[in-house]
C-alpha cells in the first residue's frame, strides 16, 4: 500500500465517520422539538428518555471524528481548531451542555430544574447542528489562514498555522454558502428525528405530530440542500495541480469531481435519492414507520461523498481562501506513511465495533416504547 | 495578527489545568466505582441474593450521574489540544495523535454502547449478558485511561520518534516504544489504582454514613466489605507503583525529581525528606541560601528510592543547571548553557536545512540535516532564555508531592484497621470513630489524585514534551483575550455543574439504595 493511498484511505473513513455522525444528529434534531413537538410533560418524557437511550452514540461519533482527525490529519486539526476558534468552542460548549442534561435533568437537588437541562438539550439541537454544518461548508468555501511550517525556525514567534480574522472561526457566518449548509443540518436532524420517533414510538398523537412536523422539516431540508449543492457545483473549486502542488482554482470542480469519479457519484445520487425515498414514503404511507432506515443510509452515503469530493480528485479540501497555497490537501497535511500504516491496522477493529454497537441497539429495541418501558427500565431521566 | 507573550502561555496553561483538573474530579470514581459496582453485581449473579442486586443497582445510579459530567468534561480536553496547543498539535501529533484515536474507536465506544445494556437492560438481556455488560463498560473506562496514559506519558518521556525536517515534525517509528514505554505502563498502574483508591473510600465513606444514621444497615456492611478488601489491595499496590514512578522520574525527569524533593544541591547518598519546611527566601537556584527552615530526613533515602542504590548520584536543581556530573550512562552531564547552545545550533541548522532544499542545494541540505540530527536531542533548549526558565515552580510541585505520598500512607493504615473490623469483627456500627474517619478521609482521596497531576504535569514545565518543545512554541496563535473569555465560560460551567452533581449525589444517598 503507498502513501498516497493511505491517505486516501483515511480520508475516507473521516468522511464515513462524518456520514455516520450526519445520520446520528437525529438526537440533536430531536432536542430541538422538545418544546414544539411534544405538548405536555407526558409527551416531553417520552421524547427525552428514547432520545437519551442513543445520545451517547452521536456523543462519541464526534469524538472519535476529533480523535481520527487528528491521528490522520494533524495540520488539520492544528489550523483549523486552533484558527476557527470560536465556532469550535461554541460547538463544544454546546455538547458539554447536552452531555449532562439527560442524566440531571429529572433528578432532585439538580440546582437549575428541569426546564434548564432542558432548554440546554434544545441548545445543543439547535446551535450544534447548525454550527457543524457552517463548520463543514467551509470546506467548499474556505477560509482565512495561513500555513508556514518555517515558522518553526522562528524562536520568537514559532506558529505554524495563524488565521487572518480576528473573528476567529465567526467571519464565516458572512458567507451565506455556509448559512445554506448550517440550515442544511438543522432541518436534516429534524426531519431524522421525526423518522426517529416515528419509528420508535407507540403514542399516537406523538406519532401523527411527527408525520406533521416530518412535512413542514423536509420542505426547508430539501431546499436548503439543493441551493447549498447546486451553488457548491456551480462554484469554482479548490484544485490542486498533481504535478506542481499548486492549488488554484477550477470552474465547477466539486462537480467535476463526482463526474471523474463515477462512482462516487453513483453513490451520491443514490444516497440522495435513499434520503428522499424514506421521507416520502413515510409521508405517502399511512402506517410505514421504516423511513428512517432508508434515510439514514442515505445521510450516511450522501454526507460521505458530499465531503469525501472535497478531498479525492485532487482537490484542497480545507483551503485557505485567502492564501491558496496555503490550503491543505491530503498529501501536505496527513499524517506519517508509518503512522497511517499503524492505523490502518487498528481500523480493522472498527467493523468489530459497529457489530457489537448494533448488537446492543438491537438488544434494547425489541418493540416500539412507550412510556410504561422506562419505568420499568428503571433508569428513567 | 497575534504574537506570543508570556500571558497568551499563562492562561492558556491555566484554562488546560483547569479542565484537566476538572476532568480528574470525575474520572477517578468512574474507574474505582466502576470495578466496585461490577463485584457487587458478580456476587448477585453468583449468589442469587437480591440484597447484591440492591446494592449494586445504587452505586450505577451513583456511577451513572459521575459518569455524565465525566463525558461533559472529557469533549473539550480532547479538541484543546487543537484549539489552544496548535503547534503542538503538528509538530507531534503524528505521534500524539494515534492514542486519542485508538482510545475514542476502542474504548470510549465500548464503554458507551455497554453501559445502555447496563442501566435498560436488566429486563431486557439475560442475567449473565447483563454482568458482561457491566464488566465491559468497566474495562471500556480503563482502556481509555490506558491509552491517553500512554499519550501523557509520551509527552513526559518521548520515545519512538523521529525529527523529519521536510515535514517540521516528530513522526512515529515505533508504535510498541510508545505503547509500552516503562513511563506509559507504570502511568497506567499508579493512576488507575488511584481511581480505584478513590473509589473504595468513597464507597466506604458513604456506607459509614449510613451505619452512623443507622439506616440500610445490610447494604452498607456489604458495601463495606468491597470497599474495605477492594481499598487494602488498591492502597498496597499504590505505594509500589509510585515508587515505580518516582524511579521513572528519576531517570528520565531529573529536575522533576529535584523539585519534587526541594533538592538544590545533590550528592551522593542523598537523604529522603520524611518532613520539611521549604524556606521562602531562597530566591534563585545559586543564591546560597539554605532551601529549608526545617529538614527532617532519612540517611540516603533518596538515593536508595530512586536508582537503588545507597550512595547513588543524585542531581539538584544547581548540578543540573550546571552539569559536570556523571550521568548514570556514564556519560558527563550537560550544563544548561552547553544545552542551549546546542538547541540553536538545531533550530537554525532547521532553517537554513530549509532554504537549502528550496534553492536545490542538496549537498547543503544534506549537510545541515546531520548538524540538525546531531543536536536535535536538546532542541527545545534553542527557545529558552535563561536558567530559570528550566526550574517549574518549586511549591507547587513540592508540597503536592509530599501530601500524596503521606495520604498514601494513611490510606493504607485506614484501609488495614477498617479490613480488621469488617472481616473480623462484626459490629464495625459501634466503631463510631472508624465510622467517621472513613466519612472525612472521602475529600482527602480527591486531594490525593490532584496532587499527583500537579506534581506530573507542574514538575515537566517548562516543557509540553521534554527536552523538545517547551510551552511557548507549542501553544495557538490566538489573543489572549480569546482564552481568557474561554477559561471563564468552561470554569463557569463546570463550576455550575459540580455542584450540581454534588447535590444530586447527595439527594441521591439521602434516598438510600431502597428507592433504586
Ligand atoms: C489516590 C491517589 C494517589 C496516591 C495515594 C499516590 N499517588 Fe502518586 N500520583 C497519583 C495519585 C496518587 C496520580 C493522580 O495517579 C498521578 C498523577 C499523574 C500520574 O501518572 O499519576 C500520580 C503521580 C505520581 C508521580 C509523578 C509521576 C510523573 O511525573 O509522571 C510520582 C513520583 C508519584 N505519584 C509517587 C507516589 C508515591 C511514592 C506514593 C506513595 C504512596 C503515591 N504516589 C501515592
Ligand atoms: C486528567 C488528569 C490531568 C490533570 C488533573 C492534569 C493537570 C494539569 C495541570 C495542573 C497542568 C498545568 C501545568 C502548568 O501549567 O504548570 C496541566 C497542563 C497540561 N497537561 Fe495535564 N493533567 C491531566 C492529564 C493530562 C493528560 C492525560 C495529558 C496528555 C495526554 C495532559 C497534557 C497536558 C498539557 C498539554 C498541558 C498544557 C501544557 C503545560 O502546561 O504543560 N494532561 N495538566
Ligand atoms: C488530556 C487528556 C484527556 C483527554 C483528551 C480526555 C478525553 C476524554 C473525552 C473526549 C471523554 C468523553 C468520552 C465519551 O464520549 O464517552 C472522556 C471521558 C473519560 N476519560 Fe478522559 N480525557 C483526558 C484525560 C483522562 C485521564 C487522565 C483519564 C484516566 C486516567 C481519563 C479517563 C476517562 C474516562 C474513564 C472517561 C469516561 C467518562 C467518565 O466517567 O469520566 N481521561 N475523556
Amino acid at each position: 500500500m503507498d502513501y498516497s493511498f493511505l491517505q486516501h484511505y483515511w480520508w475516507f473513513l473521516i468522511c464515513l465517520i462524518g456520514g455516520l455522525f450526519a445520520f446520528l444528529l437525529f438526537v440533536q434534531g430531536g432536542q430541538s422539538m422538545l418544546f414544539s413537538l411534544a405538548k405536555d410533560e407526558k409527551e416531553r418524557m417520552i421524547l427525552v428518555n428514547a432520545l437519551g437511550r442513543k445520545w451517547e452514540y452521536t456523543f462519541t461519533t464526534l469524538v472519535t471524528f476529533g480523535g481520527a482527525l487528528f491521528a490522520s490529519f494533524p495540520l488539520f486539526y492544528s489550523t483549523s481548531f486552533g484558527g476557527a476558534y470560536w465556532v469550535w468552542m461554541a460547538i463544544l460548549f454546546c455538547f458539554v451542555l447536552q452531555a449532562v442534561s439527560y442524566e440531571f435533568q429529572s433528578k432532585p437537588g439538580n440546582l437549575f430544574g428541569r426546564n434548564t437541562y432542558r432548554w440546554f438539550l434544545f441548545t445543543n439541537g439547535l446551535l450544534g447542528t447548525f454550527l457543524v454544518g457552517a463548520a463543514l461548508a467551509t470546506f467548499f468555501t474556505g477560509s482565512d489562514f495561513t500555513v508556514n511550517k518555517e515558522n518553526m525556525a522562528d524562536v520568537i514567534n514559532p506558529v505554524i498555522s495563524r488565521w487572518g480574522s480576528e473573528w476567529h472561526g465567526l467571519e464565516a457566518l458572512a458567507n451565506p454558502r455556509n448559512w445554506l449548509l448550517g440550515l442544511t443540518v438543522f432541518f436534516l436532524a429534524r426531519t431524522q428525528a421525526c423518522l426517529f420517533f416515528i419509528n420508535r414510538l407507540q403514542d399516537e398523537k406523538l406519532v401523527d405530530r411527527s408525520r406533521k412536523f416530518l412535512l413542514y422539516n423536509c420542505v426547508p431540508f430539501v431546499i436548503f440542500f439543493l441551493a447549498f449543492v447546486i451553488w457548491a457545483f456551480i462554484a469554482d473549486g479548490f484544485a490542486v495541480n498533481p504535478d506542481t502542488k499548486e492549488v488554484f482554482m477550477e470552474p465547477h470542480k466539486y462537480f467535476n469531481n463526482l463526474i471523474e469519479m463515477p462512482v462516487a457519484g453513483i453513490v451520491f445520487v443514490v444516497g440522495v435519492l435513499l434520503v428522499l425515498f424514506g421521507i416520502g414514503k413515510t409521508l405517502l404511507t399511512k402506517g410505514y414507520n421504516s423511513g428512517i432506515w432508508f434515510t439514514g443510509l442515505g445521510t450516511v452515503l450522501t454526507v460521505c461523498m458530499l465531503l469525501l469530493i472535497t478531498g479525492f480528485n485532487n482537490t484542497a479540501y480545507y483551503p485557505s481562501a485567502t492564501d491558496l497555497q496555503s490550503s491543505l490537501t491530503l498529501e501536505n497535511s496527513s499524517s506519517s506513511e508509518f503512522t497511517l500504516t499503524v492505523m490502518s491496522v487498528v481500523s480493522i477493529l472498527v467493523p468489530f465495533v459497529l457489530a457489537y454497537i448494533i448488537y446492543a441497539w438491537n438488544s434494547l429495541e425489541k418493540k416500539r416504547f412507550d412510556i410504561k418501558d422506562f419505568k420499568d427500565d428503571g433508569h428513567v431521566y | 495578527m497575534e504574537l506570543l507573550s508570556t500571558s497568551l502561555i499563562d492562561w492558556s496553561r491555566a484554562q488546560f489545568a483547569m479542565t484537566a483538573m476538572y476532568h480528574w474530579l470525575f474520572v477517578p470514581l468512574t474507574l474505582g466505582l466502576g470495578i466496585i459496582m461490577a463485584i457487587m453485581e458478580t456476587m448477585y449473579v453468583r449468589t442469587g441474593n437480591e440484597q447484591w442486586k440492591k446494592t449494586a443497582k445504587f452505586w450505577m445510579v451513583i456511577f451513572g450521574i459521575n459518569f455524565a459530567i465525566g463525558v461533559a468534561t472529557g469533549i473539550i480536553m480532547e479538541f484543546q489540544f487543537g484549539t489552544n496547543w496548535s503547534n503542538y498539535s503538528w509538530f507531534v501529533g503524528d505521534i500524539f495523535g494515534a492514542p486519542l484515536a485508538i482510545e475514542a474507536t476502542l474504548a470510549f465506544f465500548l464503554e458507551a454502547t455497554f453501559i445502555s445494556i447496563m442501566f435498560f437492560g436488566w429486563k431486557r438481556v439475560g442475567k449473565k449478558v447483563h454482568l458482561t455488560a457491566t464488566w465491559l463498560t468497566v474495562t471500556g473506562a480503563t482502556l481509555s485511561a490506558l491509552w491517553i496514559l500512554i499519550a501523557n506519558a509520551w509527552m513526559q518521556y518521548p520515545v519512538g520518534m523521529e525529527f523529519n525536517p521536510d515535514t517540521t515534525r516528530n513522526e512515529m517509528i515505533n508504535f510498541w516504544d510508545i505503547a509500552l514505554s516503562p513511563v506509559a505502563i507504570n502511568k497506567f498502574f499508579h493512576t488507575v489504582l488511584s481511581g480505584w483508591i478513590l473509589g473504595a473510600v468513597f464507597v466506604a465513606g458513604v456506607a459509614a454514613w449510613y451505619l452512623l444514621k443507622k439506616r440500610d444497615t445490610e447494604f452498607a456492611k456489604q458495601s463495606m466489605k468491597v470497599a474495605a478488601g477492594f481499598g487494602l489491595a488498591s492502597s498496597l499496590l499504590i505505594a509500589w507503583t509510585g515508587h515505580g514512578s518516582a524511579q521513572q522520574v528519576a531517570d528520565k525527569q531529573p529536575m522533576k525529581l529535584a523539585v519534587m524533593e526541594g533538592l538544590y544541591e545533590g550528592g551522593e547518598g542523598v537523604g529522603l525528606i520524611a518532613f520539611a519546611i521549604p524556606n521562602p527566601a531562597k530566591e534563585s537556584y545559586n543564591d546560597g541560601v539554605d532551601p529549608y527552615l526545617i529538614n527532617i530526613s532519612i540517611p540516603k533515602g533518596l538515593s536508595w528510592l530512586s536508582f537503588g542504590e545507597l550512595d547513588a548520584y543524585v542531581p539538584g536543581i544547581k548540578d543540573i543547571i550546571e552539569g559536570g556530573y556523571k550521568e548514570p550512562d556514564g556519560s558527563t552531564a550537560l550544563s544548561f548553557a552547553e544545552k542551549q547552545i546546542k538547541g540553536k545550533t538545531a533550530i537554525q541548522a532547521l532553517a537554513d536545512y530549509k532554504k537549502a532544499k528550496k534553492e536545490g542545494n542538496e549537498t547543503a541540505a544534506n549537510e545541515y540535516k546531520e548538524v540538525l540530527k546531531a543536536n536535535y536531542s536538546y532542541f527545545g533548549y534553542g527557545y529558552l532564555d535563561t536558567p530559570d526558565q528550566l526550574i517549574p515552580n518549586i511549591p507547587l510541585v513540592y508540597w503536592p508531592f509530599h501530601i500524596m505520598v503521606y495520604l498514601g500512607g494513611w490510606f493504607v493504615l485506614l484501609f488495614v484497621v477498617l479490613s480488621f473490623f469488617v472481616y473480623r469483627n462484626k459490629d464495625i456500627e459501634n466503631k463510631k470513630w472508624l465510622l467517621w474517619a472513613c466519612l472525612w478521609t472521602i475529600p482527602l482521596a480527591y486531594i490525593a489524585g490532584q496532587a499527583g497531576w500537579m506534581v506530573a504535569e507542574i514538575g515537566r514545565q517548562p516543557w509540553t514534551i521534554q527536552d523538545v518543545l517547551p510551552l511557548q512554541a507549542a501553544v495557538s496563535a490566538i489573543s489572549v483575550k480569546s482564552v481568557m473569555i474561554s477559561f471563564f465560560l468552561f470554569l463557569a460551567l463546570f463550576t455550575a455543574l459540580l455542584i450540581a452533581e454534588i447535590r444530586i449525589m447527595l439527594n441521591q444517598i439521602k434516598k438510600g439504595p431502597e428507592d433504586h
